[in-house]
């Protein structure tokens, strides 16, 4: 039976839109943005399409699509998806078209907004390929588009920050590239030579050789995060990217390093992850206190914005390796929570640099007073992102934790500590920009407009949602996430320890 | 009834959503008038379920409503579900109730303001997470009404956030509450990990076949939350300056409600309490002697109306942990109920003062206010017996009832609770005097100011007026609730009994009663003598004015070292991290252009660079190694 390729066209959509984009003519800018528009709703749709059709009892990957590609090499077109890449895959197809109707490039559209679609395949194939080949190649196209947006569509500082972005992942890729093509060599044995990605999780390496795998796999994936210390590519791209770029570097693209390590380096690499823990764990938890204490002294609300992600990432390598049914689900669902909620904070700061010009906290005052409804959508995206429960973030952020205490206790109350800065640093600057009298230049502080409501809405709504009915989403990862833990354990001696079992 | 438990928060709620929709439309007064009715109709609700339990005999007074699964995950399954028995629907019973009476009172007291709609949408989003706060069936539930009265606090307090000060205190709060939630949500993570639930009755149930260690840190971890949520030491800093929020906000949620959430989740959680070490309890006890000290003594110095009233509740919520650290429970509670009376009372009619006053806050600018706000003084001044402990007013059985359980615990609690009641009814008797007595020293203070045509004080309207009657009325007789005289007229007790178990004491009552009532008319007396007589000079030294300079020394150090310590965690990140990474840049770079001696900062360049070092990695598995 050839069932309709939904995947594939979650990928050619965007790509297809990318070209025709870039083949108009710079002298019909409204075609330009139209087309870019609908093939950014299209695949949204198509996104939507795979959540409704998803089948939430199964563990497996589904909509699978397996075509040989280079076939000397073992090397095919293998997508699929899991509860663990579902609704990364939605929220790519979510965030997309908002941003796309939502912010303007301050020159040359075209170029721009071909870029972005460019930038949509590459995410949405790294998230659904099952090759190891094919995911690099997706991985890899990712870089270039957004290098080019920050560079070319960015501010002040653009250059450096692009280059500086791309240099970091570059180093970071290169091990990978080792890594793929040696993971691939190595469990050959006698057998075929294969890149897929589920025949190689089968492999059993040598101690030794699996845990210099990981780390090629694991530097990338830690650069992407950011992990403490290879964060500070960070700050300065996401502070000097434009705003849509921003709000897919923030709400899509850091997910390829939290899902890398899960997809490519937990499950092929168990024994290695579990032997490297205390690592990661460690970094994770400094990079949760860490971002949290340089993300309050920050002068720039963007860059601000930008450590707090440090920070919320951090959380997300802590469940990741701490390994409990609850702590990678809970980090599943943060990676979508932080994408929403970190992806509206941009937005949100895109639209005062629009109205003011500028990012400086103390050149912001007072401007609840006159923009209250603003205020109010900042209020609620603010109020997730530090973590109030009812809204997206504390579910994830508690999941996190409670499952995390199960196996890394010390870890997670110190962990804990970061919900206490991450109100600290976020209401000292709602305080500083929004509270006091507007002086005279944030007196003409417009109000939140149509438009910028109707791409706020959507995302307001799902923190909302989120927060009230977790159990729709929680439902369709946990499978896949038990599942993950089960095959941890069948590769190693690894035992998820359940609550309860504590001896009076 | 039973069944419609939920109808509880529903109706709040539904006040929520439609003045989210429709409050500017609705205006003022009209949104306040939904926000009250919607209130008051979860209080009917409330007696409806109230009545319901007690039909149903003492053992079947309880009845968990679920709504539906909120986190279901693996071996953690956490509903939206409701608990129903003597404890959650007596605190359910006052929350509605105090809580209609002051959303009341504020559609007079906020009349005029120009975001009229938006303070009660706060309210009554606050109704709504104060009743999932005591409703909760376990400790999430809890715990979300625990941080939404602590959103709605912060939004609250800095509702009038043109006011540098009432911005910053909303944040204070705010941010003190979060230490004391990181000790709750520990204590969720103990709770969870021993027991396999987070579900109040499971938990407790576990208490008993518990490691006594285990049940120790889930105690003590939950007393970290309620001495953030409940202002103690060494976290009370936060509800003095709490006051910056518009008064009915300070009876509401200042007072009589959300800072007794600590006290009730202690209560709650009261049979992990008895399995833990005896060292629990005794620290709880002591930090809420100590606070009920230490805050007294503070509110002896104070000249602000409404920061006497901020320490004189903290002051009263350390009593409220005494009770708790002496095992007495329902005391804690009774003194919690009565408390939720004469505190609100007292709170509205500064506000009333205030209101009349046109927003003067200094009693040392007031004075013979009786004469101009008659039924205001008359109801403070019941509240004002009620707090000092003078029978048979309500404070006097329920603070009476705590220093007995106090007595049993250890004499030196005895006598330190002793002599907070004598300095509470001291500086109670000095305010009185300050703002309702002696002469009216307002004259002056508006001929300073070149006092408008209509600058004098003034009585409330009804609207304002009427609250104040019944919670005076309440003061008075709401120590019928708990007489001590009988089995049969500590009803109270007996009603709470099947939740959290029976304080038997041996200790005779009427000689401490007697010692207890001697002492708060000693303490009455004696600020006559200073305050009202001018026997002798008033003890006001600025070491009590400054609240022992405590926040001042905790603002210092965060103003000073700590924020030079986080700031230097920023200056490593860019100087010491980020510098170290563009060094290694520059290095590359420098190195690469005398190598190529080509001009490059081409990122093309670099990539090629980085491909060359693949292929060069490549090769080496292949030749060094053998084998890739």
């Amino acid at each position: 039976m050839i069932s309709f390729p939904i995947l594939t066209m979650l990928v050619l959509v965007p790509t297809a839109g990318s070209l025709v984009v870039a083949a108009f003519s710079n002298r019909r800018p409204e075609w330009v943005k139209l087309t870019a528009l609908l093939t950014s709703v299209l695949t949204g749709a198509l996104s939507i399409w795979v959540l409704a059709a998803f089948d939430e009892a199964n563990a497996d990957f589904q909509f699978v699509s397996k075509h040989a590609w280079i076939k000397p090499w073992g090397i095919s077109w293998h997508l699929g998806v899991d509860g663990i890449s579902l609704f990364l895959v939605v929220l790519t197809g979510v965030l997309f078209p908002l941003v796309i109707a939502g912010t303007d490039p301050h020159h040359d559209h075209k170029r721009y907004l071909s870029w972005m679609l460019l930038l949509e395949a590459g995410l949405m194939g790294s998230f659904i390929s099952l090759d190891l080949f094919l995911f690099f190649v997706f991985f890899e196209i990712v870089l270039v588009p957004m290098y080019f947006l920050i560079a070319g569509w960015g501010y002040e500082g653009r250059v450096h920050a692009a280059m500086k972005f791309f240099l970091f992942t570059m180093v970071g890729s290169a091990f990978m590239l080792v890594g793929v093509i040696a993971t691939a060599f190595l469990a050959k044995g006698n057998g075929p030579l294969t890149f897929d990605l589920i025949e190689l999780a089968k492999a059993d390496f040598a101690p030794t050789t699996g845990r210099w795998l990981f780390f090629a796999f694991a530097v990338a994936f830690a650069v992407k995060v950011p992990i403490f210390p290879l964060h500070t590519w960070l700050p300065d791209a996401h502070t000097q990217a434009p705003t849509g770029g921003s709000v897919i570097l923030a709400g899509v693209m850091l997910k390829l390093g939290t899902y890398g390590l899960l997809r490519f380096g937990v499950y092929l690499f168990p024994e290695a992850a579990l032997w490297s823990r205390s690592l990661w764990l460690t970094l994770a938890v400094i990079g949760i206190i860490y971002g949290a204490i340089v993300a309050t002294m920050q002068k720039d609300l963007k860059r601000l914005v930008a450590y707090s992600s440090v920070a919320h990432l951090g959380f997300i390598v802590l469940g990741t390796f701490a390994m409990t049914t609850q702590s990678i689900s809970g980090s599943v669902m943060q990676n979508i929570n932080h994408g929403v909620s970190t992806g509206a904070l941009f937005l949100l700061v895109g639209m005062i640099y629009e109205r003011r010009h500028t990012r400086e906290i103390s050149e912001l005052k007072g401007l609840q007073k006159v923009a209250p409804i603003f205020a109010g959508v900042f209020m609620v995206v603010m109020l997730s992102s530090i973590g109030v429960p009812g809204l997206n973030g504390f579910v994830g952020e508690y999941l996190v934790l409670v499952g995390s205490f199960l196996t890394a206790r010390w870890w997670t109350v110190v962990a804990a500590t970061g919900v206490i800065l991450a109100a600290l640093y976020l209401l000292w600057a709602y305080q500083r920009v929004f509270h006091g009298e507007p002086d005279e230049a944030n007196k003409g502080f417009g109000e939140l407009k149509a438009r910028e409501a109707a791409v706020l809405l959507p995302l307001v709504g799902v923190i909302v949602f989120t927060g009230v009915y977790p159990k729709p989403m929680l439902d369709r990862i946990e499978p896949s996430v038990k599942r993950l833990i089960e095959h941890v354990s069948d590769k190693t001696s690894y035992v998820e320890p359940q609550p309860a079992e504590e001896a009076p | 009834m039973l069944d419609v438990v939920w109808l509880i928060p529903a109706f709040p709620l539904a006040g929520f959503a439609l003045i989210l929709l429709f409050g500017r439309r609705l205006g003022d007064p009209k949104a306040g008038y939904l926000a009250t009715l919607m209130c008051g109709a979860a209080f009917v609700v409330t007696a409806g379920v109230f009545f319901d339990l007690l039909s149903h005999s003492a053992e079947e007074r309880e009845h968990v409503d679920t709504v539906f699964s909120w986190v279901p995950l693996g071996s953690l399954q956490v509903d939206m579900a409701f608990l129903a028995d003597p404890l959650s629907i007596t605190m359910c019973l006052f929350v509605t109730g105090i809580g209609t009476l002051i959303h009341l009172y504020a559609v007079g007291y906020m009349h005029g303001d120009p975001r009229f709609s938006k303070f009660f949408l706060y309210l009554n989003l606050f109704a709504v997470s104060m009743l999932l706060l005591v409703l909760g069936e376990n400790m999430l539930v809890t715990f979300l009404g625990w941080e939404g009265v602590g959103t709605c606090s912060y939004l609250l307090i800095s509702f009038w956030h043109e006011r540098e000060s009432a911005a910053t205190a909303g944040k204070k709060a705010f941010v003190t509450n979060r230490v004391g939630d990181w000790g709750f949500m520990l204590a969720m993570f103990f709770a969870f990990q021993a027991t396999g639930t987070l579900s109040y009755i499971g938990v407790n149930e576990a208490a008993g076949t518990m490691a006594q260690s285990t049940a120790t840190a889930i105690a003590l971890l939950c007393f970290i939350g309620a001495v953030g949520k409940s202002a103690q030491l060494p976290l009370y800093l936060w509800l003095p300056d709490a006051m910056e929020g518009p008064t009915p906000v300070s009876a509401l949620i200042h007072a009589a409600t959300m800072v007794t959430a600590g006290v009730f989740l202690m209560c709650r959680m009261s049979p992990i309490l008895d399995a833990a070490s005896s060292y629990a309890p005794t620290i709880i006890a002591i930090v809420g002697v100590a606070t009920a000290l230490f805050a007294a003594t503070i509110a002896v110095a104070q000249n602000d109306i409404k920061k006497v009233l901020a320490y004189s509740t903290v002051s009263q919520l350390g009593y409220m942990f005494l009770a708790v650290g002496s095992g007495a429970y329902t005391a804690a509670i009774f003194h919690m109920v009565t408390h939720a009376f004469f505190k609100a009372l007292l709170f509205l009619g500064s506000g009333a003062v205030i209101h009349g006053m046109h927003h003067e806050q200094d009693m040392r600018r007031m004075g013979a206010l009786r004469k101009v706000m008659p039924v205001t003084a008359a109801t403070f001044i019941v509240g004002w017996l009620a707090i000092a402990g003078v029978p048979p007013f309500a404070g006097f059985w329920s603070k009476d009832d705590i220093l007995l359980a106090a007595y049993d615990k250890s004499p030196v609690l005895w006598i330190l609770g002793l002599v907070t009641a004598l300095l509470t009814a001291y500086y109670m008797t000095r305010q009185v005097i300050m703002v309702f007595y002696g002469e009216a020293r307002w004259h002056d203070a508006h001929e300073e100011h070149g006092a408008h045509g209509d600058a004098d004080p003034h009585e409330s309207p009804a609207i304002m007026l009427l609250p104040l009657v019944v919670l005076a009325g309440l003061s008075i007789v709401g120590g019928g609730l708990n007489l001590p005289f009988s089995h049969t007229t500590e009803r109270l007790a007996v009603w709470l009994e099947p939740v959290i178990g029976l304080h038997e004491s041996e200790t005779a009552k009427v000689p401490l009663a007697v010692i207890a009532t001697v002492v708060a008319l000693l303490g009455i007396a004696l600020s006559v003598m200073v305050y009202a007589k001018h026997k002798a000079k008033p003890v006001e030294p600025q070491v009590l004015a400054e609240g022992w300079y405590y926040d001042r020394t905790v603002s210092r150090f965060m103003g000073g070292p700590g924020r030079k310590a986080f700031d230097a965690a920023a200056w490593y990140d860019a100087t010491v991290v980020d510098g170290g990474v563009n060094g290694v840049g520059r290095l590359v770079r420098g190195t690469a252009q005398r190598i190529r001696t080509v001009q490059s900062g081409n990122v093309r360049n670099y990539a090629a660079a980085v491909g060359v070092g693949v292929v060069l990695l490549l090769a080496w598995f292949v030749v060094v190694r053998g084998s890739l």
